[in-house]
């Protein structure tokens, strides 16, 4: 059972690992909208190039 | 979709927004159909920019189309840059608009190809829940008044955000609180593990030098889990005792602090119980139920926010030598003149110097038809100038208009805060001090006998007495069941709305697009049913309102050409179908042309709808009524509501005789059908009930469509806009319907109610779990074990009891009410 005292700080070691990434991704700001990701995705995105000269729209 | 015959084209939806196309506007052939030239543009600059995948999209329905035309150029001002745009990277600007009319999925690709249709734009990212888009953009290519108005053709007309800088602190607020809970959670469940395979050893045998392992470890853990999540208790506990008040988190701080060094020390020497685990899911649950309860009450403040968007910004003030110059609304002054544009908002409160317009005051009075005003004619900050260009002697501005007045009296309501929230806040001095009292007492009664034991049992009680689940039991209810109410159709924005409609009170009810459709339309139909094309036939080419009703209601019938169609103006319209002879109008009107029908006349002149006689070849064959048709679902669920105590009360801008008619209909008492109600009159009514109900406690809801209501609905105890309302309505209501008709208000109360029933359950729990622990603690019979059981076990039974607990229920299931409301209109269409 002394492998304990090994895989014990290892897996403290993989915990730390998680909350780093956990961490980064709130201060990225990934759960600032949690809505609209939800929706964004599901858009094709085969952004065609505009058929016609862009400009301004009038 | 498109239903062709001869003349047949009723029904045509409109290729874009697809509602029906007009008549009149329908063109030959399968081409596209629009029902408005703004439909036909969003159309053109959709295909010709490869963005027509937009129909293609299931979810699009309510397509925008309102486009205001505006020119926005004061976006593009100084000082609208100095209050709402930002600095981002490389050079360019950023901010935040509010747009009108998002609704769907189809809305965030659209708003998020502008990149695609203007260049010099960076990005546009749209946050649909709030209806916000964040755009970046390079000045030196585009300016932000081109971009408003690629928004604007679009249909979503662009509002500044004041917000701006508030919301990016609040977004820091938010990022913080979420990594405190995320590591705090982290941390808490691994020294749980410790702690298990710790108690476990405990019953089983485990060799000391494993034990030394997991007890260092959960210090380890623990002790970044005190400083860095849990230091908000410590600061929190400073402050109140520097202002001396008992403060919910001084026991907290004590106990996490008592807790940490207790179990330290216990650590180091290797005796006696360490506390880590209790520790540390203390300051999980704590923060979780701060979270939520702080979420909670942000709804309503980001509400009024969004009423203040659409309030206008800029003026254009007229110096002494008649040159105009732009200032922002909040900078006018009283005495200054301003130059107000036709299609613009007033910017202040005034009185029109030069010129005559006509003004829409929809936003503050409801009256959508235009009142002209001329020289003297007071005008009111948001309100709309329709026809020509006027010159405006400001009066009031800023903080002191009218518009102000009411959007302070939107925040003050959002602030007000769940008087069960108070309720714990006063209690919590309370709680703090008998807490502190009793770990004090424990220490005494043991210190005689062990001083270890003694710190021991005073800790342990600090630990399992912590407000945890006291803490959670409120935001926690009142989150699951807001949740489950906006997936019913109803969106709630403030828990106190909740707890305010628990108890049955006085209900004020808007008459025209609250209880009716709000739309003029066929209500009743008496007679031959077979005369019913002929009608539509005659009707088709014709744009009067009572035309539009008879549309409405037969939408796809198939009808022929008629011939010697002759429309006399207030009379009616005749012609040939079919070889018939057809006369449909008053009837006074059609009496003249034709005989018979003496009970359809009869029976019409007991009705307050607009009467309609219909004869074919000399003889009055049918009857109809025109109107606004009442919603076929306010019968039943009235009905519900006064069975549950509600009492209701009709209000209504409407003709005291229309008024008293819908009332009579749908089972109000006389007098509690109130019409030619001003806004105003609205307003003092709601807070003369308000000041009545005072001493009682009980609540007056205010139900509303619209902007008519806004003020009513903010001085209300809740106010509530229903489906279609007006943006303004929808941003001043506590909840608002997203569902049609009046329905949910029955499935509201009703879930109210049992919300409630939920929080009062949940806090009997969690003081039974600490009263059970302070009698543990006390006695000295705790052990680490229990205490370790019982924290968590009642933050569980409060979870649960939250998530089990029925509060809203979807609108399939409340079948009752919904057969009823149909076997009504039913009855309705057989009378």
């Amino acid at each position: 059972m002394s492998v304990l005292f090994i895989v014990v700080p290892l897996a403290l070691f993989v915990v730390l690992a998680a909350v780093v990434a956990y961490i980064w991704s709130a201060r990225a700001g990934q759960y600032d909208d949690l809505d609209t990701p939800a929706v964004r995705m599901l858009h094709d995105d085969d952004a065609a190039p505009p058929t016609a000269a862009p400009g301004e729209l009038h | 979709m498109r239903t062709e015959s001869a003349a047949g084209v009723i029904g045509t939806p409109c290729t874009h927004c697809g509602l029906a196309v007009p008549p009149a506007l329908v063109t030959a052939g399968d081409g596209p159909q629009f029902c408005c030239a703004g439909c036909s543009a969003v159309y053109d600059i959709l295909q010709s920019n490869g963005l027509s995948q937009y129909y293609y999209f299931r979810e699009r329905r309510e397509a925008a189309v309102r486009s205001s035309g505006r020119s926005y150029e004061e976006f593009d001002h100084p000082a609208f840059a100095e209050l709402y745009v930002q600095q981002a990277e490389g050079g360019k600007l950023r901010t935040e608009l509010y747009l009108e009319g998002v609704h769907c999925a189809s809305c965030v690709w659209l708003v998020e190809r502008v990149p695609l249709l203007l260049p010099g734009v960076a990005r546009a990212e749209l946050d649909v829940r709030r209806s916000l888009a964040r755009a970046e953009w390079d000045p030196a290519v585009v300016s932000l008044s081109q971009l408003a108005r690629a928004l604007d053709q679009l249909g979503y007309a662009p509002h500044p955000f004041r917000g701006v800088a508030r919301d990016a602190m609040r977004k820091r607020e938010d990022r913080a609180m979420l990594t405190r809970i995320g590591v705090a959670g982290a941390i808490a469940g691994n020294v749980m593990l410790a702690a298990a395979a710790l108690y476990s050893g405990e019953f089983s045998g485990m060799e000391p030098r494993y034990a030394a392992l997991f007890r260092w470890m959960s210090l380890a853990l623990a002790l970044p889990a005190v400083f860095f999540p849990g230091r908000v208790f410590f600061t929190g506990a400073w402050a109140a005792l520097r202002t001396r008040t008992l403060h919910m988190d001084l026991p907290i701080a004590i106990a996490i602090g008592a807790g940490i060094t207790r179990g330290a020390i216990n650590t180091v020497t290797n005796s006696g119980p360490i506390y880590f685990d209790g520790v540390c899911i203390l300051i999980f649950l704590l923060l979780v139920g701060r979270f939520l309860q702080q979420r909670g009450q942000r709804a309503a403040a980001d509400a009024a926010e969004l009423l203040y968007a659409l309030a206008p910004t800029t003026a254009r003030v007229v110096g002494a030598d008649g040159t105009e110059r732009e200032l922002p609304a909040v900078a006018l002054l009283p005495g200054m003149e301003v130059q107000v544009r036709a299609g613009e908002s007033f910017p202040a409160d005034g009185i029109i110097s030069v010129g005559d317009t006509s003004v829409n005051a929809a936003l503050l009075t409801g009256e959508s038809v235009p009142t002209s005003a001329g020289v003297g004619s007071s005008v009111f900050a948001g309100t709309l100038n329709v026809m020509a260009p006027v010159r405006v002697r400001v009066e009031e501005s800023g903080e002191t208009s009218r518009l102000a007045k009411i959007l302070r009296q939107v925040e003050e309501s959002g602030q007000r805060r769940a008087p069960i929230v108070a309720l714990a806040n006063r209690m919590s001095g309370w709680f703090v001090a008998v807490v502190l009292l009793l770990a004090m007492v424990t220490f005494l009664i043991w210190l005689p006998r062990d001083q270890a034991l003694a710190w021991d049992h005073a800790i342990a009680l600090l630990i399992v007495t912590c407000p945890c689940a006291l803490a959670l039991a409120t935001p926690l209810a009142v989150t699951v069941a807001v949740g489950r109410a906006a997936r019913a159709g109803i969106f709630i924005k403030g828990g106190d709305a909740l707890e305010l409609l628990s108890r049955p009170g006085e209900m004020v009810l808007d008459k025209t697009g609250t209880l009716t459709e709000g739309v003029t339309s066929l209500v009743m139909w008496w007679g031959d049913e077979s005369v019913k094309p002929f009608v539509l036939s005659l009707e088709a080419g014709s744009s009067h309102p009572i035309a539009d009703g008879f549309r409405r209601a037969w939408p796809g019938m198939a009808a022929d050409s008629p011939s010697d169609v002759m429309h006399h103006a207030g009379g009616g319209i005749s012609g040939t179908v079919d070889g018939r002879a057809v006369v449909v109008g008053s009837p006074r009107f059609v009496a003249a042309r034709a005989h018979g029908g003496e009970s359809l006349v009869a029976t019409l002149a007991a009705n307050p709808l607009t009467p309609v006689l219909v004869a074919v070849d000399g003889v009055i064959v049918a009857a109809a009524a025109i109107g606004d048709r009442v919603r076929d679902d306010a019968g039943a669920a009235l009905d519900a509501l006064r069975h549950r105590g509600w009492h209701t009360t009709l209000l209504s801008g409407d003709d005291p005789a229309v008024a008293s008619a819908v009332g009579a209909q749908l089972g109000f008492a006389a007098v509690d059908a109130i019409g030619s109600a001003t806004p105003e009159a609205k307003l003092a009514l709601v807070q003369q009930r308000r000041d009545a109900m005072r001493a009682s406690g009980r609540p007056v809801v205010m139900v509303g469509d619209g902007v008519n209501d806004a003020a009513a609905i903010a001085a209300s105890s809740v106010g509530i806009g229903v489906h279609g309302g007006a943006e303004a309505c929808l941003a001043t209501a506590d909840v608002y319907l997203t569902t049609p008709g009046i329905e949910p208000l029955v499935r509201l109360v009703e879930g109210s109610a049992r919300t409630m029933q939920v929080i009062r359950r949940n806090i009997g729990f969690a003081l039974c779990y600490n009263a059970a622990g302070v009698v543990l603690a006390m006695t000295g019979t705790i052990s680490p074990f229990i205490a370790a059981l019982l924290m968590p076990a009642s933050s569980l039974t409060v979870l649960l009891a939250s998530y089990l607990g029925k509060t809203f229920v979807p609108a399939a299931t409340t079948s009752s009410v919904a057969a009823q409301s149909e076997s009504v209109a039913a009855m309705e269409r057989a009378a």
